[in-house]
């Protein structure tokens, strides 16, 4: 973020000035107004950013030392407390892995099946702008929405057993979100349907930036559609590749609003999130001093995480969404 | 790639990968819209018939599940909620964003660096993370059950991504224009309000999408500011919905099938501009 280039925009206001006393009236004049001018422009968006965003995390960090429940003065100091606290208790360790798991499915499972199908749906097919429209709804539906649909979809007896049933595959059919081994499996699946259309659209428009001559000379020089593929198409789709990778674990990282419908982080804690136990400890308990412990732990895995993906993979692309340059 | 495209290419793209690729789309389209589809055709069934056969279709069709629902207070309510916050958040977010887009790339000041990255660093930030002292401040200003209370932090938290759009837009529109604009007498803010907003009309559109989907489907900072049913947004009122009348399928898919309703029509006039606005970062 600090590698931003200067603006090379020149500066109208200041550059009006010349050394003569007239001149520096009438600069100091213009710099006045410049200052006014960015005071307005920068300033409403400034006090609503610190306001609900900044304010909140540096009153997250001071309450986390407190034993408190968010009502009346602060006065229970317990230091670093709620910090051990969380990370001893089994349910916030069984929450990190819940949420390790999420990434790392995603990683496994959506990453190379949403290039594949990007690859498969580059190709000239009819119906295509259909079809891009098509997969990409889901995506549009919140997540609550997505949750009603599959808490539905999933009730025992329901349509997803029938259709196992149907197709002979009966014995497949489980307890979807009861049983504790099964849970995090189906919610893994619900996120890939909402999901994958995301990573589609996006491959698809990385597709769109790989020159057809680099595929048709490879093949004229006697390369294979998998070798054109793996040597040539996917380094170029490297930067689409990274931000998806950073996109995918920063929102597993976060996931709420899914499982809190879906599950509520159970059965016995066995869908618990970061962001689900960090709720039911704050606002199901009044545990705000605890919660807030539980709100930087979950900041500061975040905020680690983007600091080193942006050193060691990010910097490498010269556009993204976080280096954000001004040419 | 089409332009050039000539009849032996044509023939040549029709390989053995032809059918797989038909085959991978047709399975796409197929996981998509069932789902969909079911919770839609659902609506039209009873939950006798929803029950001895869920994956069935409606026989005979039965259309109380959605004339109920529509003629009920409560989706309608839920309804204009959820335009009312969505569209202040968006409102409130793209008008300071690109004030502020404006300042940090078109003015050059100290500090400015500094500026811009408090506001990328918002982007690591989820909701969660500030929702407790969020919460706090909220009820010290008297804002809970307020939609205020929702659209304020939802319009702060859309900032970061709005900034980071506009801002390379805002930059590279050419220094000419704003010469001339100036050699014509125009001030620096009648400069940003005549003619750099106007030009930058895509990338505002973009943006305007994108803060208004996050607020439509923001489902966390309702659930802690709303109790009374009377205030719910949609995706809140959904999912309580779900729970109130779990017994009752049949309504529970028409009350969902409905509230997709809008965010469909929406997607559908905006597609390009969604797709566009999450693309763009790559694309550059």
């Amino acid at each position: 973020m600090s590698t931003t280039t200067a603006v090379v925009t020149p500066d109208v206001t200041t550059a009006a000035g010349s050394p003569s006393p007239q001149g520096t009236t009438r600069r100091r004049r213009s710099t006045l107004r410049k200052k006014l001018e960015l005071a307005l422009l920068l300033g409403p968006a400034t006090v609503l950013f610190v306001a609900f965003v900044f304010f909140p995390l540096v009153a997250a960090s001071y309450y986390s030392l407190f034993d408190w429940n968010g009502f009346g003065p602060l006065t229970d100091f317990v230091g670093l407390d709620n910090y051990t606290k969380a990370l001893g208790d089994p349910l916030f360790q069984g929450a990190i892995g819940h949420n390790l798991f999420i990434v790392i499915a995603s990683l496994v499972v959506q990453l190379p099946l949403s290039i594949a199908l990007a690859l498969l749906l580059n190709g000239k097919i009819r119906g295509r702008t259909g079809l891009r429209l098509l997969v990409f709804t889901p995506y549009v539906l919140s997540e609550a929405v997505t949750a009603v649909i599959w808490l539905s979809l999933l009730q025992p007896h329901g349509v997803v057993d029938g259709l196992l049933e149907g197709v002979g595959l009966g014995g497949l059919v489980q307890l979807w979100l009861a049983d504790q081994n099964v849970v995090m499996f189906t919610l893994f699946a619900v996120i890939t349907w909402k999901y994958i259309g995301f990573g589609i659209i996006l491959f698809l428009a990385g597709l769109q930036g790989v020159p057809e001559e680099l595929r048709e000379a490879a093949s004229i020089d006697g390369a294979s559609g998998w070798q054109t593929t793996r040597l040539i198409v996917l380094p170029l789709l490297g930067p689409t590749i990274r931000i998806w990778v950073f996109l995918s674990i920063i929102g597993s990282l976060q996931l709420f609003d899914l499982v809190w419908i879906m599950t509520l982080g159970g059965p016995a804690g066995s869908s618990t999130t970061m962001a689900t136990y960090l709720i039911d400890r704050g606002f199901r308990r009044y545990e705000f001093g605890f919660g807030s412990a539980v709100a930087i732990i979950l900041f500061v895995i975040c905020f680690v995480f983007a600091l080193f993906y942006q050193r060691f993979a990010l910097r490498r692309d010269t556009q993204g969404a976080l280096t954000g340059r001004v040419e | 790639m089409m332009s050039t495209t000539t009849i032996t290419k044509a023939r040549a793209g029709f390989t053995a990968m032809t059918p797989v690729r038909y085959l991978a789309a047709l399975l796409i389209v197929g996981v998509t819209v069932a789902p969909l589809l079911f919770v839609i055709l659902g609506g039209f069934r009873t939950n006798a018939q929803i029950n001895s056969d869920p994956a069935g279709l409606p026989s005979p069709w039965v259309f109380t599940n959605y004339a109920n629902i529509l003629a009920n207070d409560a989706f309608w309510r839920f309804l204009g909620n959820s335009a009312l916050v969505s569209i202040s958040s968006t409102v409130l977010a793209v008008g300071l964003g690109s004030m502020a887009a404006f300042a940090l790339s078109r003015y050059r000041f100290r500090g400015r660096e500094a500026f811009y990255s408090m506001f990328t660093i918002g982007l690591l930030f989820p909701l969660g993370v500030a929702i407790l002292p969020v919460y706090l401040l909220l009820r010290q200003l008297h804002l809970l059950e307020s939609w205020v209370g929702v659209a304020l932090p939802q319009a702060a938290f859309a900032l970061p991504v709005t900034i980071i759009i506009l801002r390379p837009f805002m930059a590279a529109i050419p220094t000419e224009i704003e010469d001339a604009a100036v050699m014509d007498g125009a001030t620096r803010l009648g400069f940003f309000w005549r003619i750099l907003l106007p030009l930058s009309r895509p990338a505002l559109v973009t943006v305007s999408v994108l803060a208004f989907i996050t607020s439509w489907n923001g489902y966390l900072l309702p659930l802690l500011v709303f109790n009374d049913p009377a205030n719910f947004t949609l995706p809140l009122g959904v999912a309580t919905f779900q729970s109130q009348y779990s017994q009752d399928t049949a309504s529970i898919l028409a009350f969902t099938a409905l509230s997709i309703v809008p965010a469909l029509v929406f997607f559908i006039f905006a597609e390009r501009h969604i797709v566009g606005g999450l693309t763009g970062s790559v694309k550059g």
